[in-house]
C-alpha cells in the first residue's frame, strides 16, 4: 500500500480552520501521509500540525458549493475546516478517513519519525526489571490471569504448588478477583474460573468487580458527550455526569487498589490480583496500588518505570484498547479506556496529595495523548512479542527519551513536590472524587486563569528556592570581590 | 444558667458518623454558652466545643442497650452524635439544650458575655475598621450626580434602611417619600454601587405596589432620576430577581413589578432566583446527601442534582454577571429588586459589586461589601439565621449562598482574591455564632437601639487581627486577574459549579485533600520575604563592613538553616494520613478524633471568657494526628479493618476470620 493512493487531494487553498476558544485562521490545507497541515496564507506560518492518527471521527456537511469537515480527535479536541469546493471537501474527508484508519503498525508515524535531537536507541532500556525486584521486601503483590478451572473443575498441581510456595507455613494471602463472584463462576463455562478454596487453602478470595470492555468505553463516550453538550442546563448536568458512570468507575478502581494496598501494608499479607486475562483491570489495580504504597513510583522516573513494567511489558493491549477514543462512530471492537481510567485515578491521588507526586497533570495528559496517537513507539502494539516482531525498539523513538530531555522534564515536574515516604491513603468518598476537568474539559473550559495560578505557584516556589538565595550570595561575593562597590 | 438542668454527664460516647469503631468515651459539660465534650484519656483530653447558637436541631433517638442517643446538628454543618448512658440524663440535656439553643432575648446571646479582654478604646477602634462613609467616598460619591439624603434621619421613611443613603441629586425629598410609599416596606431605590469610570450605577429597592394598574408619579420620577444620573446612557435596566410567576402572583396582592409602559426608558428583566422557602428546602436536601452513610457515587450525584442547590447558586451568579456586564460593558445603570429587597437583592448586588470592583476582592473590601449590601441595608440576620427563637419559616441560607458564590468564583479565578477559603468559612461560622455583635438584629435601627457597638465586639477587627491566617498566597494586586471586572464563563459552564465540601463537609477532614497548598505557599512566601528582609539588612551591614573592612560570614549560614526548616514543615504536613476502610464499601473513615486544646487544663474549660472560643475551628473535630500511622487501625486479629470475604453462594468461599 502506498500512502499516496489514499490521498485524493493533497492541497486545498483558502481553508478556514476554527477551534473552540481560538480565533479562526484561513490558509492552505495540506495532507501528507501522516499529517494534516494548515499554513496561513501570507507568511506561510504553520497554524496546525495534526497527526492524522489522532483523528477519531470525521464528519462532513455540504452547503452549496462548499463544505465543512468536523474533525473529532482522540485527545478530545474538536476542529472545523471550511473547505471551498464540494469535491475538495469530499476528497479531503475521505483521505483523512482512510489515512486515520490505517491499521498496520509498521505504517504508523513512529516508524517514520526521525527527530534530529534524539537517538533511536535512547530510552528503550532504562528500566531493568531486576532493579525493581531488589527493593521488594517480604510481602509481594502478584498478578496473573484467571486459572483455567473450566466446567469440570480441573486442577493443576503445578499452579497450586506455585501459589503454595509463595506463602510460608501459616501465612495467608489474598486473591483479589476484579470480576464479580457471579462473573467469575460463569467464566468456568468458557474454560476459565477461580481458584477453589480446597485446592488453595492458604488463599482467601475477594471479588471486587471493576468495569471493563465495552461498558467502560461507552461510559467514556457518554462523559465526553455530556461535557461537550452546550445545551445542558445546570439541573441536568449532574444527572448526565452520573449516568455516564465514569466517576463511579474511578471510585471503584481506587477503592480496589486501596484494598490491595491495605492487604499488603496493614495485614502484611501477600496479594494476587487477577481478572480474566490479567491484562486490563488487573494492571489497573496493581499499578495503582503501587503508586499508593511506594514512594519510588511517585517520582517522574519511577512512574515511567511503573508504566513500562505494569502496563507495557505486562502486555496491556494498547493497540486494541486505544484504537478509538470517545468520538468514534466506528463499530467498537476491543476499545476500552483502562489506561485513561488509571491516569484519572492517579490524578485524583495528585489532587488529594498535592505534594506527594513528583510530576504534574501535564505528564498525565501527555501520556493520554501518546497512548492514543503518538510519534513515538512506546505505546505501539499489544505486547512485547508483537513489539519485537515489528522491531519497535530498533526502528522507533521512545517517548521516555523525549520526555526526559531536561527542557521537557522541567515542564512535567510538580513544583510542590517533596518526598513523602509514607503510604498515601486517599479518600474514596464521593465528595472527594472530582471530574478531571484538565482532561475532559481541556479544550472546552477556559484555562487561562488556572494556568496563571499554576504559573504563580511556580514563581513563588522558584523565588524561594533559587533567586533570593542566589542573589544574596551573588551580591555578597560580588561586593566582597570588589571592595569599592556599593561604597558611595 | 437557670436553664441548665444537668451541667455534667460522665461516660458519654461521642460517635463518629462514618465509622462505628471510632467512638470515644468522655464527659459532657453544659455551660451557659457552650456544649463541651472532653474525651477521657489522660494524654490528650481532646475537646469538642459547640456554641449554643450554632445548634440548629437536637434529636433524641430511641434508647438502645448502650444508652440514649442524642443527635445535634449545627448551623456550621457540624453533626454531633452522642450516646448518654442514662435516659434521664439524656432527657435533661435535651431539654436544657432545646432552651439554650433558642434564646428569646438578645441579651442571652454570646456576644453580650464574650469578653476578649480588650479595653474600651480597642473595642471602639474595632468598630471603626469598616466605615461606610469612607466606602462611598472611595466609590466617588457624593459628586455631581449623587448625594446623601437625610429623609431617613430618624428612620422616619424606612425603618429597615440605614440613616444615610445615596440618591440621585435630582431626586427631591418629595420624590423619595412619594416613591417610598409606592414600594414594599417603603424600601425606595437607593445607591448600592457607583462605577466611577462611566457613571453607571447599581441601585436597589423593594417591589413596586403596582398591583394590576396602579401608578406613582414620584416613583416614575425616581427611576428617571437614576437614569439622568448616568448621562451616558438613555435607559436603565430594572432587574426583578424573582421568577416571573412569583412576581405576577404578587400583583394580586397589590404588589408586583414595573410596567414598561408607565416608566419611560426602562428595560425590564426577570431573573428567576427562587424564594427563601425553596432555598431552605434545597439546602436541607443537600445536607441530607452529605449525611448519607457511605453513599455511592450515584447516590451522591443524584442527590446533589435533586437538591437543586447548584442550580440556585448558578442563578444567583448569573444575575450578578448580567448586572456587572450591564454596568461595565454597556455603561447602563441597573435597579435591582425582588419582593422586599433584602434577600435576593442583597445577593445579587453584592455578587455584581464583587465582579466589578477588585477592591471588594481584598480582605478589607470584602468586609466593607458585607457591611454595605447586607448589614446596612437591613438584611434580616436575626430571622434568616435564627439567632433568637422565631418563625422557622423565616430561616433561609441567603448569605450562605452568597458566600458560596464567592467560593465558586475563587475556584475559577485563583489569583483574584486576597483572602482564602478559610476566611469565608469563618465568616459563615460567625454569622451564626453570635459571638460578635455585627450581625445581630434585623436592621441598623434595632442594632442602634441595643447599643451593639458599646456592648459587643466587632468581628471585622477580630478577623483583621488574624489576617495572616486568611491570606491567599496566589493573590497579587498587580496581577491581571485584579485589573477591572471579572468575567466568569457563561456557557457552557455547568461543570464550573462544584460541590463545596470544604464548607458542607467541613468537619469531615478525611474528605479533603490531605495536604494544604495554601498553607504551604504561605510559608514559602513568608520565608522568601524574610530572606529579602535579611538581604536588605545584609546590604546595610555590607556597606558598614566595607567601611570597616571586616568580615562577617554568619548571616549566610543562618539563611540556609531557615530553608531547611521550611522543607521540614512541608514534609510534616504531608504525613497526616490514615487509610479508610476500603475493605468494605459500606464503611468509611478512620479516626477523625476530636482534638484541640491539648495544652489546656481542665480548669480552663468551664471559664466563660475563654478566648479560644473565638476560633471557629475550635469546635471542629479536627484530624490532628501527628502524621504517624494510625496504629489503632491495625488489629492483630484483623479486626474490623480486615476485608470481609465476599459471601457469594459459591461454596468454595469461606469466611476468612473463621480460618
Amino acid at each position: 500500500m502506498e500512502f499516496s493512493e489514499l490521498i485524493k487531494t493533497a492541497t486545498v487553498e483558502n481553508v478556514l480552520l476554527s477551534c473552540a476558544g481560538l480565533p479562526a485562521v484561513r490558509g492552505t490545507l495540506c495532507i501528507t501521509s501522516h499529517h494534516l497541515l494548515l499554513s496561513s496564507c501570507p507568511g506561510g506560518d504553520v497554524e496546525l500540525w495534526l497527526l492524522i492518527r489522532n483523528v477519531d471521527a470525521v464528519e462532513k456537511r455540504l452547503t452549496g458549493s462548499s463544505g465543512t469537515i468536523t474533525l473529532r480527535c482522540k485527545d478530545l479536541k474538536v476542529l472545523q475546516l471550511e473547505i471551498p469546493g464540494m469535491e475538495e471537501c469530499l476528497n479531503i474527508a475521505s483521505s483523512i478517513e482512510a489515512l486515520s484508519s490505517v491499521d498496520s503498525v509498521m505504517m504508523m508515524y513512529p516508524f517514520f519519525y526521525r527527530p534530529p535531537s534524539l537517538k533511536l536507541e535512547e530510552g528503550w532500556h532504562q528500566f531493568p526489571l531486576e532493579q525493581y525486584f531488589q527493593q521488594i521486601s517480604s510481602q509481594v503483590m502478584l498478578r496473573s490471569s484467571q486459572p483455567l478451572t473450566g466446567p469440570n473443575r480441573r486442577r493443576c498441581r503445578e499452579d497450586e504448588t506455585l501459589l503454595g510456595t509463595i506463602l510460608d507455613e501459616g501465612e495467608r494471602g489474598f486473591i483479589i478477583d476484579t470480576r464479580s463472584a457471579q462473573a467469575a463462576k460463569q467464566a468456568r463455562m468458557t474454560g476459565g474460573g477461580t481458584e477453589p478454596k480446597s485446592s488453595y487453602p492458604q488463599w482467601r478470595r475477594l471479588h471486587r468487580p471493576l468495569e471493563r470492555g465495552r461498558p467502560l468505553q461507552e461510559s467514556f463516550a457518554k462523559l465526553v458527550e455530556a461535557c461537550s453538550d452546550p445545551s445542558l442546563s445546570m439541573d441536568r448536568w449532574l444527572g448526565r455526569l452520573e449516568s455516564s458512570r465514569w466517576l463511579s468507575h474511578v471510585k471503584a478502581a481506587l477503592s480496589t487498589a486501596c484494598l490491595a494496598a491495605q492487604c499488603m501494608d496493614r495485614e502484611e499479607a501477600t496479594v494476587l490480583v487477577h481478572g480474566a486475562e490479567g491484562t486490563d483491570t488487573t494492571l489497573l489495580v496493581t499499578a495503582l496500588a503501587q503508586v499508593i504504597l511506594d514512594p519510588s513510583c511517585r517520582t517522574l522516573a519511577g512512574f515511567q518505570g511503573l508504566l513500562e513494567r505494569e502496563w507495557i511489558q505486562a502486555g496491556h493491549p494498547f493497540h486494541l484498547r486505544c484504537a478509538h477514543s470517545a468520538y468514534s462512530h466506528a463499530r467498537l471492537k476491543q476499545e476500552a479506556p483502562l489506561f485513561l481510567l488509571f491516569l484519572d485515578c492517579v490524578w485524583q491521588l495528585s489532587r488529594q496529595f498535592p505534594f506527594s507526586l513528583e510530576f504534574g497533570e501535564r505528564l498525565l495528559l501527555s501520556l493520554f495523548d501518546n497512548a492514543y496517537a503518538s510519534a513515538y513507539g512506546t505505546f505501539l502494539c499489544n505486547n512485547e512479542k508483537e513489539r519485537s516482531l515489528c522491531k519497535v525498539k530498533e526502528s522507533t523513538h521512545s517517548l521516555w527519551a523525549w520526555l526526559n530531555r531536561p527542557e521537557e522534564q522541567q515542564k512535567l515536574l510538580n513544583p510542590l513536590y517533596s518526598h513523602n515516604a509514607l503510604v498515601i491513603w486517599p479518600s474514596v468518598e464521593p465528595q472527594s472524587i472530582q471530574l478531571w476537568q484538565g482532561l475532559f474539559l481541556r479544550w472546552i473550559r477556559p484555562s487561562q486563569h488556572l494556568d496563571e495560578a499554576w504559573a504563580e505557584i511556580q514563581r513563588l516556589v522558584e523565588e524561594n528556592n533559587a533567586p533570593a538565595k542566589e542573589s544574596t550570595g551573588n551580591r555578597l561575593s560580588q561586593s566582597l570581590s570588589d571592595p569599592t562597590a556599593g561604597v558611595s | 444558667m437557670e436553664h441548665i438542668r444537668m451541667p455534667k454527664v460522665e461516660n458519654v460516647r461521642l460517635l463518629d458518623r462514618l465509622s462505628s469503631r471510632k467512638a470515644v468515651l468522655g464527659t459532657l459539660y453544659l455551660t451557659a454558652t457552650h456544649v463541651i465534650f472532653v474525651e477521657n484519656g489522660s494524654e490528650t483530653r481532646k475537646e469538642t466545643w459547640v456554641l449554643h447558637s450554632q445548634i440548629s436541631s437536637i434529636e433524641k433517638q430511641a434508647t438502645t442497650a448502650t444508652g440514649c442517643p442524642l443527635l445535634i446538628r449545627c448551623k456550621n454543618f457540624q453533626v454531633i452524635q452522642l450516646v448518654i448512658p442514662q435516659e434521664r440524663d439524656c432527657h435533661d440535656i435535651y431539654i436544657s439544650l432545646i432552651r439554650l439553643a433558642r434564646p428569646v432575648k438578645y441579651e442571652e446571646l454570646y456576644c453580650f458575655s464574650f469578653n476578649p479582654k480588650l479595653d474600651k478604646e480597642e473595642r471602639e477602634q474595632g468598630w471603626k475598621l469598616v466605615d461606610l462613609n469612607e466606602e462611598y467616598n472611595r466609590m466617588g460619591v457624593p459628586n455631581n450626580y449623587w448625594q446623601i439624603c437625610d429623609v431617613n434621619r430618624d428612620y422616619g421613611v424606612c425603618d429597615s434602611y440605614p440613616t444615610e443613603v445615596y440618591v440621585p441629586k435630582s431626586a427631591t425629598a418629595h420624590i423619595i417619600v412619594g416613591s417610598s410609599k409606592f414600594r414594599s416596606r417603603r424600601r425606595f431605590p437607593a445607591l448600592s454601587y457607583y462605577c466611577k469610570g462611566n457613571n453607571a450605577s447599581i441601585c436597589r429597592s423593594s417591589q413596586p405596589l403596582s398591583g394590576f394598574s396602579a401608578r406613582c408619579l414620584e416613583d416614575e420620577q425616581m427611576l428617571q432620576a437614576i437614569r439622568k444620573a448616568n448621562p451616558g446612557s438613555d435607559f436603565i435596566y430594572v432587574v426583578d430577581t424573582r421568577p416571573k410567576l412569583n412576581a405576577m402572583a404578587n400583583r394580586a396582592a397589590g404588589k408586583g413589578y414595573e410596567n414598561e409602559d408607565n416608566y419611560s426608558n426602562i428595560k425590564f428583566q426577570f431573573i428567576g432566583i427562587e424564594n427563601i422557602h425553596v432555598m431552605r428546602n434545597s439546602l436541607q436536601k443537600m445536607l441530607e446527601v452529605c449525611e448519607l452513610k457511605s453513599p455511592s457515587m450515584s447516590d451522591f450525584l443524584w442527590g446533589l442534582e435533586n437538591s437543586g442547590w447548584l442550580k440556585h447558586i448558578k442563578a444567583i451568579m448569573d444575575a450578578g454577571i448580567f448586572i456587572a456586564k450591564a454596568v461595565a460593558e454597556e455603561g447602563v445603570s441597573v435597579l435591582v429588586h425582588c419582593s422586599d429587597g433584602w434577600d435576593r437583592t442583597a445577593q445579587v448586588c453584592s455578587v455584581a459589586s464583587l465582579l466589578l470592583d477588585p477592591y471588594y476582592r481584598t480582605m478589607k473590601g470584602f468586609m466593607v461589601l458585607i457591611e454595605k449590601d447586607w448589614v446596612s441595608f437591613g438584611h434580616k440576620f436575626n430571622h434568616r439565621y435564627g439567632n433568637l427563637d422565631g418563625d422557622p419559616k423565616e430561616i433561609s441560607p441567603v448569605i450562605d449562598q452568597f458566600i458560596e458564590c464567592v467560593w465558586q468564583l475563587m475556584e475559577q479565578f485563583p489569583c483574584a482574591f486576597e483572602f482564602n477559603e478559610r476566611f469565608l468559612i469563618h465568616i459563615q461560622h460567625h454569622i451564626y455564632s453570635c459571638q460578635f455583635g455585627n450581625f445581630l438584629c434585623n436592621s441598623q435601627k434595632e442594632r442602634r437601639e441595643l447599643k451593639i457597638q458599646e456592648r459587643t465586639y466587632s468581628l471585622w477587627a477580630h478577623l483583621w487581627k488574624n489576617r495572616a491566617d486568611y491570606l491567599n498566597p496566589l493573590y497579587r494586586s498587580d496581577h491581571s486577574q485584579n485589573q477591572g471586572t471579572l468575567h466568569p464563563q457563561i456557557a457552557p459552564c455547568n461543570f464550573l459549579y462544584k460541590f463545596w465540601s470544604g464548607m458542607y463537609n467541613r468537619f469531615e477532614k478525611g474528605l479533603h485533600p490531605r495536604q494544604s497548598v495554601t498553607d504551604y505557599l504561605m510559608a514559602v512566601k513568608e520565608e522568601t520575604q524574610q530572606l529579602e528582609e535579611e538581604l536588605e539588612v545584609l546590604g546595610e551591614r555590607l556597606a558598614n563592613l566595607q567601611k570597616s573592612q571586616l568580615g562577617d560570614n554568619k548571616v549566610k549560614s543562618k539563611q540556609q538553616d531557615r530553608s531547611k526548616q521550611l522543607r521540614l514543615s512541608t514534609s510534616n504536613n504531608s504525613l497526616a494520613n490514615t487509610p479508610q476502610e476500603y475493605s468494605n464499601d459500606l464503611k468509611s473513615f478512620p479516626s477523625r478524633s476530636p482534638s484541640q486544646g491539648d495544652e489546656e487544663d481542665s480548669a480552663l474549660i468551664l471559664t466563660q471568657d475563654n478566648l479560644k472560643s473565638s476560633d471557629p475551628d475550635l469546635s471542629a473535630n479536627s484530624d490532628q494526628e501527628s502524621g504517624v500511622e494510625d496504629l489503632s487501625c491495625r488489629s492483630p486479629s484483623g479486626g474490623g479493618c480486615l476485608p470481609s470475604e465476599d459471601s457469594g453462594k459459591d461454596s468454595d468461599e469461606a469466611v476468612f476470620l473463621a480460618g
